[in-house]
């Protein structure tokens, strides 16, 4: 069962990664804009052919995220005014904010369940836009650093945000969201207007079900790597998930676009075995994750879970425990945030395996977009100590690492684990966040950790078990959330800069080559050690401990 | 004004010397010499410059603190074994520093005060050339010297300051300088003008034009290179301190956001085994070395008598990808050579060998001395004439204008030999009414084909019309072992160029022969660095070597440039090393030093990152295993008590720094291969060696630790 499905999901990623990833880089490079496109940039006012320094993509993409996020904001405190407001009430102040930041950010975390806070108009207007615009700043930004890559001796110029923002949307999450939407409602998904219907269930009480457009968010909540579910149970109700044929399929929706980004990388950069060593570091991490998740889950903890074929609390029979831990893994390499079981319920070591994949930073294979940005500053990180080891200057592509590369990079790695262990630390120290504990002891920490760790690494699922829904953790993982985001982005886009301003070296046997084995098999130890010697004294006194219970 | 006594020259920087003691592994007295200095750089002012180490000082502060408000066994060691890792890193800084001082002083002995004689209407002179030596001179003191005064300088007097030979030639003892105690030639124009002060002049009498002021001679950089006191910082050495600075913030983070989980854990941890933790996280092992290392960089190329201006150079050295040399003098012995006689239609061997021995005999060029050891060794036979037929012969040496050579013997026969360039010697046969055999041009063309030049011989009897006898076939010799070098710069990734003045043809044959990848023909100094400026507009880093003049432009361009001591000022000027043996196939050495030191860089963060691993599981266990008594699993290397694991790991970190004290300074071993190749390889010796080692060392240091009361 766990290998069936693990091997027609690598069978249809492998297929598909090729073709997408060479349409992803024509879409990149084209000079062309579509008749809308065209549309769209008049309507925005801005000039699509116009090269954009870095500082000046990063200005746009801020500006264009900040408009977003009061939009949101507004919205989610007017919302009970709102059409099809199915009568819900508005969002208090730390609340709207927290939601705003969250879909803003790619993160997609909820506060509140979605069926019995949120309106049809706000879930589409707001959320649903948002989760096609977040995804779209993300793989832009990617795709600004592979031009940094690309460029050689230019004044620094990465391409035009607006122009990538719309081409995403319209060339590639909306055809493929727009597919995908439609083979998810073949499984059965739903996608009406109702609202709260009154059915009788077996046992003869009545319940209160409600409708909506589901199958159009369901499938963007998962190819952007979102993870905001329309209803709270998220991809474990069957209205959002209701076969293991969907599971399967949401699972493919969530990897498609990461696992495809290496293969333009490696297009766009003119070397397509550059492509093919970051795609394996991403998925031997990401295998490692599955094979990990999956043996904590079906020897699960005790005589009982082994007899019944693994520990089941916590999740859908219908996907199994297989289909669960595999959907964990997906959801947790990916900073996608979507669950389909409860992760609070995870056997200890598959929970701890479900936060280091966050903590990796998402890369194993990340959000769209962002798993290819954090990942490639990783392998600079990983050239920068193996290039010295063959005696040159450090360079990676072309690019020499230099003193103001290397600090940029710093940064960008500095910035998650300062945020999670901050922030982590500040939750368990207050009273305030003492008070969303539901379960003292290690697993108290494991739930608070996770819930830091998913916000700054724009994840958004939750362990569940804490109590989130409060001013104090809405404005610390709002914070955290939004730092997270644009910190790093600003930091990979200065970085992309720096990179097209900067002649390429070329490359003579005397490189450290980047398209080996040993390379991929650094950038995977570099990964590891880096995230593991960063937090594993508090993983110690968590997940470990926990674990060895 | 004295001659270099004996011990001045033994206590000069001889290259021999050096080697020895580098590869004696680190003495005591070395160490104790070290010490004062070490103990000075403690100075927390000095240690800001290296945050990883400002921690650990920060942090022996703190627990010095503990150990005197609650004192116990434990704190006293663990205070106390973290200022040993503090000194233990000021003294490798301290010990690769010593190196240079004391090279700094034998060159100090040099500086001698003296007095110059200085030519008193020189000045406003900067035209004339000659009939200084003729001039008034006047005794000043050498410090008042000003840039552009002539001064003389006889036999047995000091050189006063660095300048150029404008009048005369004399032998000049340089051994202060290079250790080579074979005296040079110094003349006026040409590329051997330059001299240094501080040098000897052993014969005859120089007019000098000081070319640089007091203070800021050539001695006065060298004293400031090898002492180390202009140290700065280097462009990777900068990139690679920024990088381990954000790994120690990232563990002063994971061990300061420790304490609440601790508490929320009921266990909270005591400051002294905080600071414990996060000393043995940074990266102390290659933050205590970093600068040792980059110290010991330039010592090495100083070892080899190589002089970098800057540590940027030696880094860029590293990343050379285009090396340019000069074909004379670098790729062949720079004296062509007689490798073959082949005889004209009409003439016999024995004819042609005997005229072009006669021709040769009083020749002393080196080609001309080579075509006689061609004779004696392949054609010698009866044709050989008697020595004494030239007695009393008439030389025609060469010149520019006839571009022939030969001997007219002054027997009744008048037998005339002339050798020299076909064209020319045709000319010579066809103005005695004789005639060049068609065969001949083919035997020309031949010998130009294969690179080498073609010397054609006639002779004339009497008045009669000349014959040519055949041709010498004169080649330029390419180095032994230079091919394997070459190959080895082609596995490390170095293109290789041969720049000559020759024509294409000539320079290709012999770019063959040599195995070099690329030639540059016909050169003239312009396209030298016109052929530099292309390269790096490609992206490339290039090295070359020079010595003259014209050379100037093209050094200073490329991104290493290696000026020959012997040349001019204005190349040593506008080259960032200067080699003192001259020896432009150093150029290679200059490269693997460049290299060797980055890869010690690297190997050493690779080692010290991968120690912590090891740690990790000694001290994580030891914390909290009073309330979470599963963690016990974590204790793979069975240490003995929480007390004893922590002050193991503590000790283990110091002692490694020790440890790689030497290697530090020696360098890791560098081999000539493909970078993927020495990848795997170090990333075996210090990756998993570096994890790997710490679980022995901690685990022995933990039996020795755990035997002492209340640790164990």
């Amino acid at each position: 069962m766990a290998i069936g499905q693990i091997s027609v999901l690598l069978i249809a990623l492998a297929a598909v990664h090729l073709p997408l990833g060479a349409y992803l880089a024509r879409v990149y490079t084209s000079p062309k804009h579509l008749r809308v496109e065209r549309a769209g940039y008049r309507l925005m006012r801005v000039d699509a052919d116009a090269e954009q320094k870095w500082s000046s993509y990063l200005f746009s993409l801020l500006g264009f995220s900040m408009a977003s996020l009061l939009f949101l904001y507004a919205l989610g405190r007017l919302q009970n005014h709102l059409p099809m407001s199915l009568g819900v009430s508005a969002f208090d102040p730390a609340g709207a904010w927290n939601t705003a930041v969250s879909f803003v950010a790619n993160t997609n975390w909820q506060w509140y369940s979605g069926e019995a806070a949120a309106g049809h108009f706000y879930q589409m207007a707001g959320l649903a836009v948002q989760n096609f615009v977040s995804a779209a700043v993300g793989i832009s930004v990617a795709i600004a650093l592979i031009r940094g890559f690309q460029r050689s001796g230019t004044d620094g110029r990465l391409g035009n945000f607006w122009s990538d923002l719309t081409r995403t949307c319209v060339r590639v999450l909306l055809p493929m969201a727009f597919l995908g939407a439609i083979v998810l409602l073949a499984t059965g998904v739903i996608q009406n207007f109702d609202s709260h219907t009154a059915v009788q269930t077996v046992t003869g009480a009545t319940q209160s079900v409600l409708g909506g457009p589901v199958a159009s968010q369901e499938v963007i909540k998962e190819l952007g790597t979102n993870g905001g579910g329309f209803f709270n149970a998220n991809s474990a109700h069957p209205f959002e998930n209701p076969t293991p044929i969907s599971n399967l399929f949401e699972i493919f929706l969530i990897l498609v676009i990461p696992f495809t980004l290496p293969r333009t990388f490696g297009i766009m950069v003119g070397d397509k075995r550059q492509g093919w060593a970051i795609l394996s570091v991403m998925s031997s991490l990401w295998l490692a994750s599955v094979a990990l998740l999956t043996w904590a889950e079906m020897s699960g903890p005790g005589a009982v879970a082994r007899a019944a074929g693994g520990a089941l609390e916590g999740k859908e029979l219908r996907f199994g425990t297989a289909g669960s831990a595999l959907f964990a893994a997906a959801t947790t390499g990916t900073s996608t945030g979507a669950v389909n079981a409860m992760h609070d319920s995870l056997t200890a070591p598959g929970g701890g395996v479900a936060i280091f994949g966050m903590l990796l930073g998402e890369v194993a294979p990340g959000g769209v977009g962002t798993g290819l940005y954090g990942l490639l500053m990783l392998a600079i990180v990983a050239v920068f100590v193996g290039g010295l080891m063959v005696g040159r200057t450090p360079e990676y592509l072309g690019k020499k690492i230099g003193r103001q590369e290397i600090t940029l990079v710093a940064l960008y790695i500095l910035t998650m684990p300062l945020l999670v262990l901050v922030g982590t630390a500040v939750a368990i120290a207050t009273p305030a966040g003492q008070a969303g504990i539901q379960e003292l002891g290690p697993h108290g920490l494991s739930e608070v950790l996770y819930a830091v760790t998913s916000a700054a690494n724009n994840n958004g699922s939750a362990f569940a078990g804490l109590t989130a829904a409060t001013p104090f953790y809405n404005t610390l993982l709002g914070v955290a959330m939004l730092a997270g985001r644009f910190i790093p982005i600003a930091l990979v886009l200065a970085l992309a800069g720096r990179f097209a301003s900067q002649r390429t070296t070329p490359t003579t046997a005397g490189t450290l080559p980047t398209h080996q084995p040993l390379f991929v098999g650094l950038v995977a130890a570099v990964t590891v050690v880096i995230v593991g010697l960063t937090f594993i004294p508090v993983l110690s006194l968590g997940p470990i401990v926990e674990s060895l219970t | 004004m004295s001659a270099p006594t004996l011990t001045s020259v033994e206590a000069s920087p001889n290259p021999h010397a050096h080697s020895a003691r580098t590869a004696s592994a680190l003495s005591w007295a070395q160490i104790r010499g070290a010490m004062p200095d070490a103990l000075r750089k403690l100075n927390p002012k000095e240690m800001v410059a290296s945050p990883v180490l400002f921690v650990v000082e920060v942090g022996a502060v703190l627990t010095t603190g503990l150990a005197i408000t609650d004192p116990s066994l434990f704190a006293i060691l663990i205070t106390i074994w973290l200022w040993a890792t503090v000194l233990f890193a000021t003294l490798a800084e301290s010990i690769a520093e010593s190196r240079g001082k004391a090279q700094a002083s034998s060159l100090r002995a040099t500086q001698k005060q003296t007095t110059a004689r200085k030519v008193i209407a020189a000045s406003g002179t900067s035209k004339l050339t000659s009939g200084f030596t003729r001039m008034a001179t006047e005794d000043v003191p050498s410090a008042s010297l000003a840039v552009g005064d002539v001064v003389l300088v006889s036999a047995g007097e000091t050189i006063p300051g660095d300048g150029d030979v404008v009048e005369g030639a004399a032998s000049v003892d340089e051994s202060a300088i290079t250790g080579e105690s074979a005296p040079v030639i110094r003349e006026s124009g040409g590329d051997r003008s330059a001299v240094t002060g501080g040098t000897v002049v052993l014969s005859d009498t120089i007019a000098i034009r000081i070319t640089a002021p007091a203070g800021s001679t050539f001695v006065d950089r060298m004293i400031a290179l090898v002492e180390g006191s202009e140290r700065q910082r280097t462009p990777n050495e900068i990139a690679l301190n920024i990088l381990l600075t954000s790994l120690t913030i990232i563990f002063l983070l994971a061990v300061v956001t420790l304490q609440p989980f601790a508490i929320y854990s009921g266990s909270p941890q005591s400051l002294l085994v905080l600071v414990a933790l996060l000393v043995c996280l940074i990266p102390t092992t290659i933050g205590a070395l970093l600068s040792a290392i980059g110290i010991a960089g330039m010592d090495r190329l100083v070892q080899r008598n190589v002089l970098a201006m800057s540590g940027r150079a030696v880094e860029a050295a590293g990343d050379v990808d285009v090396l340019l040399l000069d074909k004379t003098g670098t790729i062949t012995y720079g004296n062509r050579r007689a490798t073959d006689l082949l005889v004209a239609t009409g003439a016999t061997i024995e004819e042609l060998a005997g005229a072009a021995r006669l021709a040769s005999l009083a020749d002393e060029t080196p080609e001309g001395r080579s075509v006689l050891v061609l004779i004696d060794e392949k054609f010698s036979g009866p044709g050989a004439e008697p020595l004494a037929d030239i007695l009393g012969a008439e030389l025609v040496p060469f010149s520019a204008h006839t571009r022939m050579s030969g001997i007219d013997l002054a027997g009744p026969d008048g037998l005339r030999i002339r050798k020299g360039a076909a064209s020319t010697v045709a000319r010579w046969v066809h103005s005695t009414g004789g005639v060049t055999p068609d065969q001949i041009e083919t035997l020309v063309d031949g010998v130009s084909m294969t690179g080498g030049t073609p010397l054609v011989v006639a002779q004339q009897y009497g008045s009669g019309p000349a014959r040519v006898l055949g041709v010498i076939h004169l080649k330029d010799v390419v180095k032994e072992g230079l091919r394997e070098r070459f190959d080895e710069l082609r596995a490390m990734g170095i293109r290789t160029i041969m720049v000559t003045g020759d024509n294409a043809i000539t320079a290709r044959a012999i770019a063959a022969e040599a195995g070099v990848d690329d030639v540059l023909a016909e050169a003239t100094p312009e396209d030298k660095l016109v052929l530099i400026r292309r390269e790096q507009a490609g992206g490339r880093l290039v090295a070359m070597a020079g010595d003259g003049t014209n050379d100037a432009p093209a050094l200073a361009q490329a991104d290493v440039g290696v000026a020959m001591n012997t040349g001019t000022s204005a190349a040593k000027e506008a080259g960032n090393m200067v080699d003192l043996d001259s020896d432009p196939t150093k150029l290679i050495e200059i490269v693997r030093i460049g290299k060797q030191l980055l890869i010690t860089r690297g190997a050493l963060t690779t080692f010290s990152i991968a120690n912590d691993i090891a740690k990790y599981f000694a001290i994580l266990p030891a914390m909290f295993m009073v309330v979470f008594p599963q963690l016990e699993v974590l204790n793979i290397m069975g240490l003995s008590s929480p007390e004893s694991a922590i002050l193991s790991a503590v000790i283990f970190n110091a002692l490694i720094i020790v440890v790689l004290i030497p290697l530090s300074l020696r360098g890791v071993r560098y081999r000539p291969v493909a970078a993927s190749a020495l990848l795997r390889r170090n990333l075996l010796i210090y990756g998993l060696g570096g994890l790997i080692a710490p679980f022995i060392g901690i685990k022995l240091i933990d039996l020795l630790t755990s035997l002492l009361p209340g640790i164990g």
